[in-house]
């Protein structure tokens, strides 16, 4: 039998799941995360591979999702230095790079900021031709003092080409070990978070390497010698050469990996997940299979970025969630938690802090800990309570709907024990086996996808011939990642026509994905 | 005369949000330009209308175009002073001040812009008091002020003078100069006297917007209803509270046009309410009846912030509350209707004011 393996490191705990090729659940377990992150990822490979006894050689393939990038951003750690160049001048000089981002990080990535002739329109004509002697010399200005190069050209998205020139001539003065990032890979239209999100990008890369060599050596260490693959945020993996290339795509997989886990638990592909954890419970929207994205401009650290993101939406109610009492008997859950100290502040486990699992405890819903400890409390301050919990989650729910129709709901993560089989507005409310590491199980499963936008002039007369020219290019794009040619799909298809432009001008999103291609 | 610094800039960018009514492209690019600026070359004097002088040239300015486009094809901050410029020359005559033409989305805060890299200052009025689709539709234009001559200038140093025949010539001859200029360009357009401008402005719109912005931020840092306090202050009504469950967009023309349906929450349980936009929104109706039209405003602001919704950020799930807004007096008489009442945006239905509507509702 052969296997992959998955493995989310998240804030407090690393998961891993080991699955067989029929993605049979063989074996899964909780260790808590490191410092270093490395021995963390070790540890739980380890026991993995010892508790479920299999030969380390059957594991073909070995997927991380981690939060280490985004913690990077968040706590400003670890960035590297680096240079931005923007293309399109004398368009888009009235906006310079990172004005309206947070100081401290304007004062970390702003030392080197450039903006160069040339760019597209939206048609895809020249604003300028590209001034590559500038580049070049910019080039031998940065040579030496910066680790990576965020470079942007206006309307990338439609026409790449100032990008990877410029990129070209920067290799050839810095050589080929510094990293460029150019924006058209990581965001679409609005230069702005565009930029952003690549500036960003170029300042995680020496995090994302230490993390993935760290995922390499962790396996080696333990004699598995798999095909390594890194989560992206939309559910779909990619290679570790791509990973140092675009480790922003990695930010917010977790949550985008127990949807994707918990899906296949549930065997439902559209569905409204609703991970609970301790601190809090993060809903999301499961469209055939893939999170719904965000539409709107998302900010990570303070930062005003476009690449897409599954659309999560957060409460401070998870299983640690400490509920405050007042001497009239009226209360206030949360939003603070006890977290991953659960096992030594909550009630029902000896500590001294009323918690969300001790109301449960108390009203024999769930069974944890010693239910003699909270014994003592009121059962209809505590009904009351449980209540308001269930209507939190209910009205969160409801928030993320689409239509007022009645859905499934799936419960994952540590705290999904704590929520009844009955939700209003669930259509039927799953509680599958495993669901503590869906995230773990979502980046097991993930596929392998490829993207594309363009804008195109749509009539109706070519219209079909112009979406399925459009697809067919996604398509290749996904065999060319290492998707199964028989299992690629189209699973996003977006047309927005643009306004005040003639020739129906429409900007078209499409993305496919198919099972990694397995060599039998 | 009083200074616009940072801070006002962040107020009045949530105010011109608002009175886009949906519409007039999002003010982030015009904001963050307007704050460049400020920090380069120091705050902005604004203008009470009764501070110029008769014969003084006022002209206003403006982004027109595509607002994608504008997102992505930052402006150079040269196109206006270019504009201003080569108007200056045709009308052998210094301009003394700039204004918004519409007070709402991004061309609020564009003056604002070219202010400060100039030292120009900007008079505290606009031609809309809200943002709308087209060139003519500005109170200049329903008090006979000739739209030309204008000027469009693009980022790479074109420049085009117009002299048309009326607004409307004005409005398609430059629609298709913006395009091949790329799809968007900056105008200089309605050259006036300050007589003028006393006669045909709306006043005081600048400091309308700094007020709504400012309103939102208090209510929030108070913890008071931003919504009822949006509505104290402009003397508006809630339409309806609800959740967008569809959305249709199509373009017609070089516009997007579409509607979306919001059910009904609170209550407004039970109901549906329908947002018809063509840019901006333009009609909120129910089954069976009208809310509110233009050129009254309708605003789709977020229940839970107040902060209001483009017609393109309004997606599915998003919790709206609907408001109106009476329109300046100058867009309830008949000509301010003929120009962008209902039936010019192709509805057929009559105009009648928001207040009227709403007494009807028994709110």
């Amino acid at each position: 039998m052969k296997y992959r393996l998955g493995i989310d490191v998240g804030g407090t705990n690393t998961d891993g799941v080991l699955l067989d090729r029929n993605m049979q659940v063989i074996h899964s377990l909780k260790t808590p995360t490191t410092e270093d992150v490395e021995s963390g990822i070790y540890n739980t490979i380890n026991r993995l591979i010892e508790e479920a006894k299999v030969d380390v050689k059957n594991i073909e393939f070995a997927m991380l999702g981690t939060t280490q990038c985004t913690n990077a951003i968040v706590e400003r750690k670890k960035l590297n230095s680096i240079a931005i160049i923007r293309i399109g001048a004398p368009a888009g000089t009235s906006i310079k790079p990172l004005v309206g981002v947070p100081d401290d990080l304007r004062g970390i990535l702003g030392g080197h900021s450039y903006i160069v002739e040339g760019g597209h329109e939206f048609n895809g004509d020249e604003i300028n031709a590209l001034n590559e002697d500038k580049i070049r010399s910019i080039a031998n200005e940065i040579k030496g003092k910066i680790d990576s190069v965020a470079v942007t050209s206006i309307f990338s998205p439609v026409n790449q080409s100032h990008e990877t020139r410029a990129a070209e001539i920067l290799r050839e003065v810095l050589g080929g070990e510094i990293s460029i990032s150019l924006s058209s890979e990581v965001g679409s239209i609005g230069l702005s978070e565009r930029e952003n999100a690549t500036i960003l990008n170029a300042s995680i890369i020496n995090v994302a390497k230490i993390t993935a060599e760290g995922f390499e050596k962790a396996l080696q260490y333990n004699g598995i010698d798999a095909k390594v693959f890194f989560c992206q945020n939309d559910g779909t993996l990619m290679s570790k050469e791509y990973t140092l290339k675009y480790p922003i795509l990695t930010v917010a997989c977790g949550p985008t990996n127990s949807l994707r886990g918990a899906s296949f638990l549930a065997n439902n592909k559209d569905a409204i997940i609703v991970d609970v954890g301790g601190t809090t419970s993060d809903v999301g929207v499961l469209v055939n299979g893939f999170p719904r994205q965000s539409s709107i401009a998302v900010e990570l650290g303070g930062v005003r970025t476009n690449f897409r993101m599954p659309d999560i939406n957060s409460i401070g109610l998870g299983g640690g969630t400490v509920i405050h009492l007042a001497e009239d008997n009226t209360f206030k859950i949360g939003p603070d938690s006890v977290g991953y100290r659960l096992l030594e502040e909550g009630l029902v486990f000896g500590g001294s802090t009323l918690t969300t699992t001790d109301v449960a405890v108390g009203l024999d819903i769930v069974n944890l800990g010693n239910p003699e400890l909270v014994a003592h409390l009121d059962k209809e301050l505590l009904t009351r309570i449980y209540e308001r919990m269930v209507e939190m989650i209910e009205e969160t729910i409801d928030k993320v709907k689409t239509s007022a129709a009645d859905t499934p709901v799936v419960f994952v993560g540590g705290g999904s024990v704590l929520f009844p089989n009955e939700i209003k507005g669930a259509s039927e409310v799953h509680h599958p086996a495993n669901g503590g590491v869906a995230n773990a199980i979502g980046s097991a499963i993930s596929q392998i996808s490829g993207e594309i936008e363009k804008i195109y002039s749509i009539s109706k007369e070519n219209r079909e011939e112009i979406l399925k020219q459009a697809k067919d290019l996604a398509i290749s794009e996904t065999i060319k990642a290492g998707a199964d040619r028989e299992t690629v799909e189209i699973v996003e298809l977006e047309s927005v026509p643009l306004a005040y432009l003639p020739g129906n001008a429409t900007r078209v999103k499409i993305k496919a994905a198919g099972d990694l291609a397995i060599e039998v | 005369m009083r200074l616009i610094g940072k801070e006002e800039i962040e107020d009045i960018a949530v105010g011109a949000a608002l009175l886009g009514t949906g519409g007039g492209g999002d003010p982030f690019v015009g904001k963050m330009m307007a704050l460049q600026a400020i920090e380069e070359h120091g705050p902005v004097k604004l203008l009470d209308v009764n501070e110029i002088d008769d014969d003084d040239l006022i002209v206003p300015c403006a982004m027109m175009g595509a607002p994608t486009v504008l997102v992505e094809k930052l402006p150079s901050g040269d196109e206006a002073l270019q504009a201003f410029t080569s108007l200056e020359k045709v009308l052998n005559k210094k301009i003394k001040a700039t204004m918004p033409i519409e007070a709402g989305g991004v061309n609020s805060l564009l003056p604002l812009a070219l202010a400060a890299t100039t030292g120009l200052p900007v008079v505290d009025a606009d031609g809309m008091g809200r943002a709308f689709p087209e060139l003519q539709m500005v109170t200049f234009y329903l008090n006979d002020v000739s739209t030309t001559p204008m000027v469009l200038a693009d980022e790479k140093g074109n420049s085009l003078v117009l002299n048309t025949i009326d607004g409307k010539w004005a409005e398609k001859i430059a629609r298709a100069a913006t395009m091949v200029m790329g799809g968007s360009a900056m105008n200089a357009i309605y050259p006036m006297n300050g007589k003028q401008v006393k006669q045909s402005c709306i006043y005081y719109s600048l400091t309308l917007e700094e007020n709504i912005g400012r309103t939102i931020r208090e209510a929030k840092n108070n913890k008071r209803n931003a919504i009822d306090a949006i509505l104290g202050l402009l003397g508006g009504f809630k339409l309806f509270t609800g959740k967008v469950t569809d959305i249709e967009r199509k373009t017609d023309g070089g516009f997007v046009r579409g509607m979306a349906k919001i059910e009904g929450l609170g209550s407004n349980k039970g109901e549906t309410c329908y947002l018809e936009f063509q840019n901006e929104n333009l009609i909120a109706k129910t089954d069976n009846e009208i809310l509110c039209t233009t050129p009254d405003l309708i605003c789709a602001l977020d229940t839970e912030t107040a902060l209001p919704f483009t017609t393109e950020g309004l997606r599915y799930g998003s919790r709206t509350t609907v408001i109106g807004i009476p329109a300046d007096e100058q867009w309830r008489t008949k000509r301010g209707i003929e120009v962008a009442g209902p039936r010019y945006f192709g509805y057929d239905t009559d105009f009648i004011p928001v207040e009227q509507l709403n007494g009807k509702r028994g709110k």
